[in-house]
């Protein structure tokens, strides 16, 4: 065998084994909707989205739990917009490259990993008890605000940084100040790359239980909120709630809610992927 | 050009957040549906939490009482009976379940913020030991033998059956209990091996039980333990193993758990309510539906109930409490 071959079949064995590791990922994914389709799936109707809990499995519904995600969406996404896409405008466009600028970043990465339960601890005494919250709505997207907004700012950064250098030079060359730049300029051509963020860190915040039960959520809740201090439940603590229960028909439960919540997050994210190829058509 | 392109984002961005907003202001339809009954109709809000092993009896309750109250807000969390007790103790809730009785550091932390409480017993929990179907040795467990199999000393070093009794099979015993953060865990540990959250390691523990149920199903020479209502609903699929409580022994049932024959694996639920909530009469009407219903709702959920004199007992000790605290 030539050296030419060689190398040729290494790159074909190459090949096949990174076809193979992102199979696994598919493969995975298809057997996990498969399984919760064929459990879940006739599972839903009307009634099931519009009806409160019970202890009766087949008359069960996700109202007040999905409602209450709804609005911890809504909360969490108005909190959490203007904040992180501010910070993430001024560690890209104003601050100096100094050892500060350098600590925060290392810090927003790092708060990025850090465990999600933490930040329900750090939400129950600041936003629950300190500034007296309550286990309300607002307590728990202030919480989930904090848990995405280091996701928020890495990606505005990224948006910002994508933006090219010729679009501020020539608006600089017209007179424009740094902050009409900045409005004019700088953020629509990236505000693409900032929604995918918010809107992938909003269907991460979606899918939490841990925060939200340790700051106060609840898992009966017969009224939907009407307001942001009102007391809540989501869906994941809901589908948690149902999975450990011994009956099969609140398993079945959980798979239908599992599959709403998929449908939510799916929908969140096909909104992402379509503000990501317009912007991507603009900017070309 | 970029203006335009500036002019269209932003309205996007606009159209998305009103959305938003219009979703989150439909959350007001249809949180009503009248009872309609007789009964004259209260208002307030009844906050519980705690234990999620009671928390399925009270959820029952709360849907039940909401048929004749409709304008009462009964709200239950689930941040396990030491978190609720900790939230009762500060006065955040008005009820709070509970899988154990309070213990004294709890009971201290209701002294200090001047909460007085009454404790009430709603219906009993068994635990089942089981194995495998295809397990034809075992017939019982003493509490010694069980205490051997599982206290932290076996960690590595019984792992096989014929060292529990020499005349079972020389075969490897595999380990299925619930994770440590359960109160079935607690429950478990406590009475078998004396001290609650003392066991050995190295089993496999999942904090969902039907992995429990699968893993016992299917290993042949798996033993494991959990809550009575999860075998109820895999009675084919496992075997149940009776535990000698001293004099005899005795397999859970709904009467050997009732009658408190099943010992030391059965154990009672209780709902701990606190005394300024008897000022509002919703909260006194929404206890005396429980016990005049816990009976009938903790069977429907998976439960044992009380024996009916044991209800009535419960009554009266709640109604010398309201007299005591009006």
């Amino acid at each position: 065998m030539t050296s030419i071959q060689k190398n040729r079949l290494k790159d074909q064995l190459f090949k096949f084994w990174g076809i193979a590791c992102t199979l696994i990922g598919l493969v995975m994914l298809v057997i996990f909707i498969g399984g919760i389709l064929v459990d879940g799936l006739s599972r839903i109707d009307w009634a099931f989205i519009t009806d409160l809990p019970s202890r009766k499995a087949e008359k069960s519904g996700i109202w007040t739990p999905l409602m209450g995600s709804v609005w911890v969406l809504v909360l969490t996404a108005i909190i959490s917009f203007p904040i992180s896409v501010a910070a993430g405008v001024y560690l890209e466009e104003y601050a100096k490259k100094n050892r500060l600028s350098a600590m925060l970043e290392i810090n927003i990465s790092n708060l990025a990993g850090v465990p999600s339960i933490i930040y329900g601890l750090l939400g129950l005494e600041v936003f629950v008890r300190i500034m007296n919250l309550g286990a309300s709505v607002l307590a728990g997207a202030l919480t989930l605000s904090l848990l995405i907004l280091p996701i928020i700012v890495v990606a505005t950064r990224e948006a910002i940084k994508a933006v090219p250098n010729s679009i501020r030079d020539a608006s600089y060359a017209l007179g424009a100040s740094k902050w009409q730049t900045i409005w004019n300029q700088v953020l629509p051509a990236s505000s693409g790359g900032i929604l995918t963020g918010v809107i992938l860190a909003l269907s991460r915040a979606v899918g939490e239980a841990a925060p939200l039960i340790v700051v106060g959520a609840l898992a009966y809740v017969p009224f939907a909120p009407r307001g942001p201090l009102d007391q809540f439940s989501v869906l994941p603590i809901q589908i948690f709630n149902w999975i450990s229960r011994p009956q099969q028909g609140f398993i079945d439960n959980a798979a239908a809610a599992i599959i709403i919540l998929l449908l939510i997050t799916f929908i969140m994210n096909g909104i992402a992927v379509y503000f990501r190829n317009k912007w991507q058509k603009k900017l070309q | 050009m970029q203006n335009k392109l500036k002019q269209t984002k932003m309205k996007k961005l606009v159209i998305i957040l009103s959305l938003a907003l219009v979703f989150g202001a439909c959350g007001n339809k249809k949180e009503q549906k009248d009872g309609g009954t007789d009964a004259a109709k209260l208002t307030g809000n009844i906050s519980i939490d705690g234990s999620s092993t009671v928390f399925p009896i009270t959820e029952a309750v709360a849907e039940e009482f909401r048929a004749v109250q409709p304008n009462v807000k009964v709200t239950i969390g689930v941040s396990g009976t030491g978190g609720g007790f900790q939230k009762f103790s500060r006065g955040e809730t008005n009820i709070s379940n509970a899988s154990r009785p309070i213990k004294d550091k709890e009971i201290e932390a209701c002294a200090e913020n001047n909460i007085t409480y009454l404790g009430l017993e709603v219906a009993y929990d068994g635990l089942a030991v089981v194995v495998n179907p295809g397990n034809t040795w075992v017939d019982s467990f003493t509490v010694e033998e069980l205490k051997k199999i599982w206290e932290p000393a076996a960690q590595g070093k019984i792992m096989k059956w014929n060292q529990i009794r020499p005349e079972w099979p020389n075969e490897e015993i595999h380990l299925f209990g619930p994770g440590t953060a359960s109160g079935t865990f607690d429950y478990f540990t406590e009475a078998i091996n004396g001290k609650s959250g003392s066991s050995r390691g190295d089993y496999t523990a999942s904090e969902d039980d039907h992995v429990l149920v699968q893993g016992i199903a299917g290993d042949k020479y798996g033993l494991g333990f959990f809550g009575l209502a999860y075998f109820e609903e895999s009675k084919d699929k496992l075997k149940l193993i009776g535990v000698h409580n001293g004099t005899e022994v005795v397999l859970p049932s709904l009467e050997t758990v009732s009658n408190g024959t099943y010992s030391p694996l059965s154990r009672p639920l209780l709902i701990y309510v606190n005394s300024s909530s008897i000022k509002h009469p919703e909260v006194i009407e929404f206890v005396n539906f429980y016990l005049d219903n816990a009976a009938e709702l903790s069977e429907d959920v998976g439960y044992i109930k009380l024996p009916v004199a044991l209800y009535a007992k419960q009554k009266e000790n709640f109604k010398a409490f309201v007299e005591k605290n009006k």
